[in-house]
């Protein structure tokens, strides 16, 4: 400010632009009392749920995993601008890496190939956290070089792929009869403390998943600010400005798709640990493209905006179009419509899913929650907007060089 | 073991015919990108839709394979020319709703809406036909079933089939591609695509109606895409709402493979793609008793992946500079 001159920063408060200190102090606050309460809530469910009978805790877990997955996906097509059409790929490569390595139906383990240590669910977690990321790399490394929307197809191959492979390959991944059961984390604490993960302990399976989504929440608000965040930033807007102000584009975009499908292979191993079980049939493209949907519903680039779409469409898929199926059916009885009658809310999701991104791309294609400078870069752009700034550049223009027959 | 040049022929002529249909697809692509440089997902979704119409309209009729010559026959053209009307019709209502309000958006923008609508046309099919897979009607005369064109014709001795169905495909899609390639370089229209594909703001000031060329690309790929589904349904003797996803996914490769916007480097590419998709559905199990049917999609994967790698601009496309 001390730089500014005395006019400038009278006409910058005459314009209403400064911002008073209090005023946003306050407002963080109240984010954080937000923030808090809805986590407490969270938090607490399990009581609501139980105490009212709803029985919906396996579905909130799915919804959690699901909604790390979009917050996972913003970090590659939100931050880094890069098209990945085969995101559950890497869902599938972490819940495989822990059924192959803790299941004592799972061919490594049988054949001994498994040390004891890795056998157990922490260590297994992180391998697979980490094998997911090497699939980024080694998917990323050689595609990287690629255009935009050749990405997408070719990611898009490799996550139909990598289902096929899991499908096709029997003796190794038990093909279609999936792989049952997958190692569990011991019980934590002792005695009055402890928390155990037995299939009778669907409330602790819950926490863990919320502790799990918030520590991602949390590394990604991090990794957001960091150096590496902001070349992402600075790589999706402009490549080659970016570029020659010396970020190095491909290790840039590798990070992105090496933390990326870390993510997505963590929330795997969670999900195939949580319900016991892996099927390749949980990680088709359609699973991609729901976690797509999330991620341009909610606000691309904006991770409470991701969130959010998250929980609408995540919502939808696991409980609302079953749990409104019935009254939609008895709705089309009592009015006599036929199909209506006859209608199955929960046939609609592929539907769903395309609306969302139709929709988004045509009436708000920042999402609901854009991020401000993703809605800049979104937003079409317009003839006027150019006309404008070509007026602008004439009239400079005019200004400053002499007119025709006039000294400079 | 020794190189069984039968079954080689064999596959060779089944891949020959699957090839032209992956043609007919992949032209579609290569035409909506060539001139607006968009990824037409939905482009495989607009191929079952054809698929689709064509089973309707044939059950409609209630032609069965004892009907007269002339009703099968008119059937089978009217199945054609519906389908294809109707694809281009949604292809070309696709472009309409969405692409050409996001023509001055980021790339990615269309393409995320391409997506939408190919998800959208599934369900709109499983809607339509249920979401299990569908035996059209048949309407191929009982005693052509078992038919051998190299036995009856030409009295060979040998147990390499060729179906009429296999000469039926090649008998659409020759005239088809002649019919595009005329288009496209005989036509005023075709010039003003070729135009268009060469810089669209130039063509504008010279006089062409941007929209409407590249509305009619969508109509001639959204056409071409309802011929194969009309021929893919009898060929394949069945439909289902996720057909479009694999041909696409095939169709899209063998467009990269020929050079994407290059109409020549479509049906090269087609061909290839569908010669490998034989030859690994069938053939290579000769050799390795693992290989099957079931790996296919990953060779057809690898070879895109290995095209866009070593040689992103296709067999014959143009070496393409991104723009600034």
């Amino acid at each position: 400010m001390s730089s500014m001159s005395g006019t400038a920063y009278a006409s910058t408060l005459a314009a209403g632009e400064a911002f008073d200190e209090r005023d946003d102090r306050r407002a963080s606050r109240r984010r954080l009392g937000w923030t808090a309460l809805v986590v407490a809530v969270m938090f607490l469910y399990p009581f609501v749920d139980q105490a009212l009978g709803i029985g919906r805790l396996g579905s909130f877990m799915s919804i959690f995993v699901l909604i790390i997955l979009a917050m996972g996906l913003n970090v590659v097509v939100g931050y880094a601008g890069l098209l990945d059409l085969g995101y559950a790929a890497f869902f599938a490569i972490g819940a495989y890496t822990i059924a192959f390595l803790t299941s004592p139906g799972s061919v490594f383990v049988q054949r001994g190939y498994v040390p004891d240590v890795l056998q157990n669910f922490w260590p297994a977690m992180l391998l697979a956290w980490l094998v997911s990321a090497i699939f980024g790399v080694i998917l990323g490394a050689p595609t990287l070089r690629l255009r935009g929307d050749y990405l997408a197809i070719v990611t898009l191959g490799f996550g139909e792929i990598v289902p096929n492979f899991f499908y096709n390959a029997e003796n190794v991944t038990n093909g279609t009869r999936g792989i049952n059961p997958i190692g569990k984390p011991g019980t934590l604490g002792s005695g009055d403390f402890s928390l155990s993960f037995g299939p009778t302990d669907q409330r602790n399976w819950y926490w863990l998943m919320l502790l799990v989504g918030l520590l991602t929440v949390f590394l990604i608000t991090r990794l957001y600010d960091s150096r590496l965040g902001r070349s992402w930033q600075a790589v999706r807007e402009d490549e080659i400005a970016a570029s020659s102000m010396g970020v190095n584009l491909v290790k840039t975009k590798l990070w992105a798709f090496a933390l990326g499908a870390s993510f997505s292979g963590f929330a795997g191993s969670v999900y195939a640990s949580a319900f016991q079980y892996v099927h390749p049939s949980q990680f088709e493209f359609s699973t991609s493209v729901m976690v797509l949907a999330m991620v341009i519903l909610g606000g691309i680039g904006n991770i409470y905006g991701v969130i959010f779409g998250g929980l609408l469409i995540a919502t939808f898929d696991r409980i609302l179009a079953e749990v409104l199926r019935d009254p939609v059916q008895s709705l089309g009885r009592s009015l006599n419509i036929g199909w209506l009658e006859r209608h199955d809310l929960t046939s609609d999701r592929l539907l769903v899913f395309g609306l969302a991104l139709v929709l988004m791309m045509l009436l708000r294609p920042g999402g609901l929650f854009p991020n401000a400078r993703r809605r800049a870069e979104l937003q079409p752009e317009s003839d006027d907007v150019r006309v404008a700034e070509d007026q602008r550049l004439y009239d400079l223009r005019a200004k400053n060089e002499p007119a025709l027959g006039e000294r400079a | 073991m020794d190189f069984n040049s039968q079954l080689f022929v064999q596959y060779l002529i089944i891949g020959i015919a699957s090839g032209a249909l992956i043609s007919l697809i992949a032209l579609g692509y290569t035409l909506v990108y060539g001139i607006v440089e968009l990824i037409n997902f939905a482009h495989g979704e607009v191929f079952m839709m054809g698929a689709f119409a064509a089973l309707t309209l044939v059950a409609a009729t209630g032609v069965t394979g004892d009907s007269s010559a002339g009703a099968i026959i008119g059937v089978i053209a009217l199945a054609l020319l519906g389908a294809m009307v109707f694809s281009a019709l949604l292809n070309f209502g696709i472009d309409r709703i969405a692409y050409r309000r996001l023509r001055n958006a980021p790339r990615l923008a269309p393409l995320i809406a391409a997506i939408g609508f190919s998800f959208i046309l599934q369900n709109i099919g499983i809607y339509w036909h249920g979401s299990n897979p569908i035996t059209p009607p048949s309407i191929i005369p009982a005693e052509y079933r078992a038919y051998n064109i190299l036995n009856e014709w030409f009295d060979l001795e040998t147990r390499i089939r060729l179906r009429p169905l296999d000469l039926a495909v090649l008998a659409v899609t020759i005239p088809l591609l002649v019919g595009l390639t005329w288009f496209v370089y005989r036509t005023r229209t075709g010039k003003a695509m070729r135009a268009t594909a060469q810089d669209r703001e130039a063509a504008a000031l010279m006089g062409i109606d941007v929209n409407r060329t590249i509305a009619t690309a969508f109509l001639l790929g959204g056409a071409l895409a309802g011929a194969a589904g009309m021929i893919a349904l009898y060929y394949n003797n069945a439909a289902r709402f996720q057909m479009g996803f694999r041909y696409g996914l095939f169709a899209f490769t063998a467009a990269v493979l020929g050079g994407i916007g290059n109409l020549a480097g479509s049906v090269i590419g087609g061909l290839c793609i569908g010669i490998v998709w034989a030859m690994s559905d069938g053939f290579m199990k000769e050799y390795v008793p693992a290989w099957g049917a079931q790996w296919t999609p990953a060779v057809i994967f690898g070879v895109l992946v290995l095209v866009m790698i070593f040689r992103p601009s296709g067999l014959l496309g143009e070496q393409t500079v991104d723009k600034v």
